[in-house]
């Protein structure tokens, strides 16, 4: 039961990632990478990454897709009006050598994680655990391990704010 | 629980950041680019997620977190950079922006 729901997650992801290559319409590009990052998170929960997956939607479904889809509608102000429709379409280019690049590294990717052998190598490395929630954990973890690279990414984030807001105002420069 | 979907996750993952670099390899607009781009990033997340499963230590599972901080500083100031160039170029096709900035 759990294997049928994993493969049809797994199948609902790499489709709808094949729509966004394929798709020559931005937006039905950006709407089936909304079906990719949902795909993506219940994988996350079917890994024992709750909180992680709720970040994933958080961050990606409610944050990352709306800012493109607002940079999709912002820069095609004049739209398309040589159809007579208002799609907006991407080209395309160096289609053979793409396809070529891409063939390849998943050749190599498969190629060595058929070799690794890493379902042993993970499986020998920690002792079957229950799934249990993750939160707390990850709370500890940030206030204490972690605590460095937390206020590192609160600095990256601060600078991010300012630096979008600085280089998206109108000023002329 | 055991671990024995790791190999479809790692497939799954190779799979998806193949399709994210032909995006970023074939595509022409920028936005589709950055589409690419956030498709290889989750695509190595995906990756830690599934290592670090049983994990006490939750080691991977906070790498990806951090990963995910830096993804979205990075498509935030890209989008900036991408209205700005659409500001001075009026496109946001890579090609016209390459031929536009030589002349």
């Amino acid at each position: 039961m759990i294997q049928a729901v994993f493969i049809a997650f797994i199948l609902l992801i790499v489709i709808s990632a094949g729509i966004v290559l394929w798709s020559k319409n931005v937006l039905y590009s950006a709407f089936s990478l909304l079906l990719t990052f949902l795909g993506i998170a219940a994988l996350y929960v079917l890994a024992g990454a709750d909180f992680l997956a709720i970040t994933q939607l958080l961050v990606y479904v409610g944050g990352i897709l709306v800012l493109l889809i607002f940079g999709v509608m912002l820069t095609n102000k004049r739209g398309n009006k040589e159809n007579g429709k208002n799609d907006i379409l991407s080209s395309n280019t160096n289609r053979f050598i793409g396809f070529i690049v891409a063939i390849s590294i998943f050749g190599l990717l498969f190629y060595a994680f058929a070799r690794a052998n890493f379902v042993d190598i993970q499986a020998g490395l920690f002792e079957q655990a229950d799934l249990l929630p993750s939160t707390q954990s990850i709370g500890i973890l940030l206030m204490t391990d972690f605590v460095l690279p937390f206020e590192v990414s609160g600095i990256l984030l601060m600078a991010t704010l300012i630096g979008a807001a600085y280089l998206s105002s109108k000023s002329k420069v | 629980m055991d671990n024995s979907f790791l190999s479809y996750y790692l497939l799954t993952s190779a799979l998806l950041f193949s399709i994210g670099l032909a995006v970023v390899v074939t595509k022409r607009n920028v936005i589709v680019v950055l589409m690419g781009i956030e498709l290889m990033l989750n695509a190595v997340n995906l990756n830690l997620v599934a290592f670090s499963k049983n994990d006490p230590e939750f080691q991977g599972q906070m790498f990806a977190l951090f990963i995910i901080v830096v993804a979205v500083c990075e498509a935030v100031v890209a989008l900036a950079i991408v209205l700005k160039a659409h500001e001075h170029f009026q496109t946001i096709n890579l090609d016209e922006i390459s031929s536009n900035s030589e002349k």
